[in-house]
């Protein structure tokens, strides 16, 4: 009989112990102190990010990251920011919401960062904005097109960053009209926000009966056959894309099996060359991508930016392979750069998110940045790009959109100082 | 009318491959009296290895050899492995153990080649012909078509008319009986399995280069497409599997052609659900072999 | 633990055991930070779903690889629900959250959810009963790889890819001081669990789970002693899916949104082998298995950071290090612990006291 009473006494005695150890690693912090700048030390500043690094989105995403924490790198060799180094805690979510909140949390309790970064994806990061909002962190440069980050009077301290979807499909709906005047245009659309915003934006260009044809897709049906003949059948000669890569692949390789050949025009989303030619071959890649046509606010091609990223990859992204998604990464690293030194010597995350409402942030696009106290986008719009012999860069045309009109503008690329670290 | 006779023949063409697959599950089901849940993430580990042979030596039918050997070595490796070990009589288990190997397959190969879709090149023109103007069946649809009938037909044979296929009948129907009349009962296991393995493999390496590209997650949908021929044309028959296949494959490419890629799935669910709740056990199943 | 209050038996001593485990939960976040009281609340709703999988596959022998679309419907019956109520509030969505929790619409969220699961559960034990179980198992495989098709088809009510917000609800002014906000979600959904698994355990002791059982055990004499085979599989399937629901409706509380997501394939499967780990069949090991399957992934994790691996390589393990040991371990325990963790343990302490292991399953 006392043999089971000591054995209860130690279970008991175990659980006691446990519980106390668990709470003892996690005692919650006093309020005061932490509140101000956590994640500011004296020679730090610590930022998060939530990214699919696994899962049916990584394939078009998971470079990112490891780009922006290359820049990170560069910069805090050269001597960081204001004496303090940068570091990237990145997280991922495997595009799962479910995982974002547990990540995110992790990021603002555990791993106590000043800011969350380009936090990447629209269902994703949507289910984390009100979290952030109630806990005062800046929600800087979401990497996602959706129009929803930019809603200043509902969360004060988040800002977009990527030139959101309609501002694309009208940019894109516009050129069509001016270069390709008289065909008929179709839409191939993701079967969520980004196909139906898109949609918004090419018909604020051509008008709401502009388009011949409209056809959508689901990322989880992997064959495109049924809508690209339907579009053929349609007679459709000029094809707008709100696709991921996978997908624009998918359908202009689809198109050639039926041996049609429109004009692709795509979203910077499913519009980065190197990729296609990935995903098309070598062989084909190239001819079936002649005079395919995209969007871009960053730089690209030979440019002094573009060169600056190759060799900050090779030299502290273990030389991995340069694309559009490199050079975003980058961008959005230096972006953030540009802000916290802005932020001032003794950076606080009100400072930070005044430094970026002052307007006063330039940035490395070819559009200038829109950001002011009311007025969370950071590209209003973009230029047009042509792919041509291999070659995908600007035309030159350059568009400019908000909420009723499109408009044809100069580009005005920022060129490139100080070696790519911004000065306060 | 061009766009059904289009949609129709695509149909036909990715028909053919549930069927083929769907025979691999017939297989193994006669064989053994399981439904092998890990089917489809086996069959994407031997296409892999094709990748990879295809990829070294620059010949795709290397690549095809090499699934099918692959396949019929990991029939073996889970047979004897992992499957002999599952307590019989109770299907529960081997459902159970079988998702558990899906998971550690899929994972497996998440870790070894990332998450990736890698473009496969198909050894045929992937261009269709033309009949009066209208977009048929492309050569590499050919043969598949051809490939997934030959198959079927040599496993028919097989089964029908060979000692070997008697042997594996008998050992599945009939077990007690059949080892005291001499049968290596466990070595028809083993046999079944293969065969079952391998043919799922050539199914799967037949259907990667019509879509995105080669990833962990490949064979997903395929497995439940094949799931649901099986159940269709009945788990026992593999003349149900060829039938079943080119219906299902028919209707899902309809179903996409006219109300879109996005109802695919519910499509798929709704036949299912439909088949089993009025056939349970498949519109060509014998009646005797539902009691089983 | 027989030995406490031995006077009080069968049904009112199941609702004590029932309140003084949610009083120990209730206990236990007052000890723990905001993310750890997160965690828990995950913990919970994950059991309630658990739970309810580990009863249906152990008792009636019926294995649904589909319960996240289970949680899922409580999930989004929650979200409707709820903000139905929240709408026809004075001023309109989202002004009450600013006086705490609205007890009226989580409520209304918990009955929407309740009502939505068991709805889907009634169609799935109903097709059940006529299935043998490879069939059911493949049937609730393609409703789950369906389930964002559904949402998307349905886009207008169910909101696609991108989901339903819920609204927020705050601690109540009453308890602003003493309580956290992570705190008082971890609260209700311990509640939740509570009322669950209080719920499983009376039906498992009841008339009706005993004629689970003789179904389980051998359906064609249980049919001749006159149970009604098919009516008791269904009733197993509905009340596993309402515990489901009351699962995801926690979660969408806990999180305020629910998307497809969330609930993939992937989690249909993590649910069987928290099932599984634990031992089919047992409450406690459910328990056990929830935690396992939220608390080793952040072990995993932790390790492989700690480790400091090449950033492509670290990439490639995170989250498929985590699926490879439940599969393993889904494998091992199938083979060598049939009983999960609750059967190796219900062995250990009859073979300490000498005595034939009481099933008490």
């Amino acid at each position: 009989m006392s043999h089971h009473r000591t054995s209860r006494c130690v279970a008991a005695a175990a659980t006691a112990l446990a519980v106390a150890a668990l709470a003892a690693c996690s005692v919650p912090e006093p309020e005061a102190e932490a509140a101000a700048a956590p994640g500011v030390t004296d020679t730090t500043v610590t930022v998060g990010t939530h990214q699919p690094l696994t899962g049916p989105a990584a394939a078009g995403y998971s470079s990112i990251s490891a780009a922006t924490k290359a820049y990170f790198d560069y910069v805090n060799d050269k001597g960081g920011i204001n004496g303090r180094t940068i570091e990237y805690v990145v997280k991922d979510d495997g595009y799962n919401p479910a995982t974002t909140q547990t990540v995110v949390r992790e990021l603002v309790q555990e791993d106590e960062v000043f800011a969350v970064l380009n936090g990447l994806g629209t269902p994703t990061h949507s289910s984390v904005l009100d979290f952030l909002h109630q806990n005062e962190v800046p929600d800087l440069f979401v990497a996602s097109g959706s129009t929803g980050w930019n809603e200043p009077e509902t969360y004060p301290n988040t800002f977009a960053f990527n030139a959101d979807y309609v501002t694309e499909g009208a940019a894109l709906g516009q050129y069509a009209a001016d270069e390709l005047t008289g065909k008929a245009a179709c839409v191939l659309g993701q079967d969520d926000d980004f196909g139906t915003e898109f949609l918004e934006g090419v018909e604020l260009a051509l008008g709401a009966d502009g388009l011949t044809d409209v056809q959508t897709y689901s990322v989880s049906n992997q064959d495109v056959t049924a809508q690209i003949g339907a579009m053929k059948a349609a007679g459709c000669e000029v094809v707008m894309l709100a696709t991921v890569n996978g997908f624009t692949a998918l359908a202009i390789g689809t198109a050639a099996q039926l041996g049609w050949f429109p004009r692709w025009l795509s979203s910077s989303s499913g519009g980065d060359y190197p990729t296609l030619v990935g995903f098309l071959g070598e062989e084909n890649g190239p001819k079936l991508l002649q005079g395919f046509v995209s969007t871009n606010y960053l730089p690209m091609a030979d440019d002094e930016w573009v060169e600056l990223f190759r060799q900050i990859n090779d030299d502290h992204n273990g030389g991995a392979p340069f694309d559009g998604n490199t050079i975003y990464g980058m961008s959005v690293g230096y972006l953030f750069a540009e802000a916290l030194a802005m932020a001032g010597e003794d950076p606080t995350r009100e400072s930070l998110v005044e430094a970026i409402e002052s307007g006063k942030l330039v940035g490395n696009g070819v559009v200038p940045l829109a950001f002011g106290p009311d007025d969370h986008a950071a590209f209003r719009g973009v230029g047009i790009t042509m792919v041509n012999e291999g070659v995908q860069d600007f035309v030159g045309t350059t568009y400019s959109v908000d909420a009723e009109t499109v408009e044809a503008v100069e580009p005005q690329p920022v060129p490139l100082e100080n070696e790519g670290v911004p000065a306060p | 009318m061009d766009r059904l006779v289009f949609l129709l023949a695509t149909g036909v063409a990715r028909g053919a491959v549930f069927a083929l697959f769907a025979l691999s599950l017939v297989i193994v089901w006669r064989a053994a009296r399981v439904v092998n849940f890990a089917q489809g993430a086996m069959a994407v580990v031997a296409v892999f290895v094709a990748f990879g042979v295809t990829a070294a030596t620059g010949s795709y039918w290397l690549g095809l050899g090499s699934a099918l050997l692959t396949g019929a070595v990991l029939g073996v490796v889970v047979e004897r492995g992992v499957m002999n070990h599952v307590p019989a009589g109770n299907p529960l288990p081997g459902m159970i153990v079988a998702i558990g190997l899906v998971m550690v397959l899929q994972s497996g190969l998440g870790m070894l080649f990332g998450p990736q879709h890698r473009p496969m090149a198909a050894p045929f023109d992937e261009r269709p012909f033309q009949v009066g103007g209208v977009p048929v069946l492309s050569p590499y649809d050919v043969f598949v078509l051809v490939v997934a009938v030959v198959v079927m037909g040599v496993l028919a044979l097989l089964f029908t008319r060979t000692s070997l296929g008697l042997q594996l009948r008998a050992s599945a129907f009939a077990p007690e009986v059949s080892r005291l009349l001499g049968v290596r009962v466990p070595r028809m296991l083993t046999i079944g399995w293969v065969l079952s393995s391998a043919v799922a493999a050539l199914a799967a390496l037949l259907l990667v280069p019509t879509e995105l590209g080669l990833n962990a997650h490949s064979a997903d949908m395929l497995f439940v497409h094949a799931f649901t021929v099986a159940v269709v044309g009945g788990l026992d028959s593999p003349v149900g599997a060829l039938l079943g296949g080119l219906v299902v494959g028919v209707l899902m490419t309809l179903v996409t052609g006219y109300l879109g890629a996005t109802v695919a799935p519910v499509a798929v669910l709704v036949l299912l659900a439909t088949v089993l709740l009025v056939r349970p056990a498949g519109i060509f199943a014998a009646i005797e072999a539902r009691q089983a | 633990m027989n030995r406490v209050l031995p006077q009080v038996t069968g049904t009112p001593r199941i609702l004590l055991g029932g309140l003084a485990l949610a009083f120990l939960g209730i206990a236990v976040t007052f000890v723990l930070d905001p993310y750890r009281n997160y965690q828990l609340a995950i913990v919970a709703a994950y059991f309630c779903a658990t739970a309810g999988l580990s009863v249906l596959v152990g008792l009636t022998g019926q294995l649904s690889l589909g319960h996240a679309a289970l949680m899922a419907a409580g999930g989004y019956g929650y979200a409707l629900a709820a903000s139905l109520v929240d709408g026809m509030a004075d001023g309109g969505p989202g002004t009450s959250g600013d006086e705490g929790t609205s007890v009226v619409r989580v409520l209304a969220g918990l009955a929407g959810a309740v009502v939505v699961s068991g709805v889907l559960g009634l169609l799935l034990g109903l097709a059940g009963a006529r299935l043998r179980g490879p069939y059911l198992a493949g049937l609730t495989l393609a409703l789950v790889i369906a389930l964002p098709a559904v949402t998307a088809v349905l886009r207008g009510v169910l909101g696609g890819d991108q989901g339903l917000r819920a609204p927020y609800e705050d601690v109540p002014p009453a308890l602003e001081r003493l309580v956290a906000l992570e705190q008082w979600h971890a609260w209700i959904a311990i509640l939740a669990a509570s009322v669950a698994a209080t719920g499983l355990v009376l039906l498992r002791r009841s008339r009706a789970g005993l004629q689970m059982r003789a179904v389980h055990g051998d359906e064609t004499a249980a049919r001749l002693s006159g149970v009604p085979a098919g009516r008791v599989k269904v009733v197993a399937f509905v009340a596993s899916a309402v515990s489901a629901g009351l699962g995801g409706a926690v979660l969408c509380l806990v999180t305020q949104s629910v998307s497809p997501g969330a609930y993939s394939l992937a989690f249909s499967l993590l649910l069987v082998v928290a099932a599984v780990v634990g031992g089919l069949g047992s409450l406690g090991g459910a328990a056990v298995g929830s935690a396992v399957v939220v608390l080793l992934p952040w072990l995993i994790e932790s390790v492989t950071t700690a480790l400091d691996l090449p950033a492509d390589l670290q990439q490639r393990l995170s989250g498929n290090l985590a699926v490879l040991v439940f599969g393993a371990l889904l494998v091992v325990v199938t083979l060598a612990w049939p009983g999960g963790a609750a059967g190796a343990l219900a062995a250990r302490r009859a073979a300490r006291s000498q005595q034939p292991p009481l099933t008490e399953r």
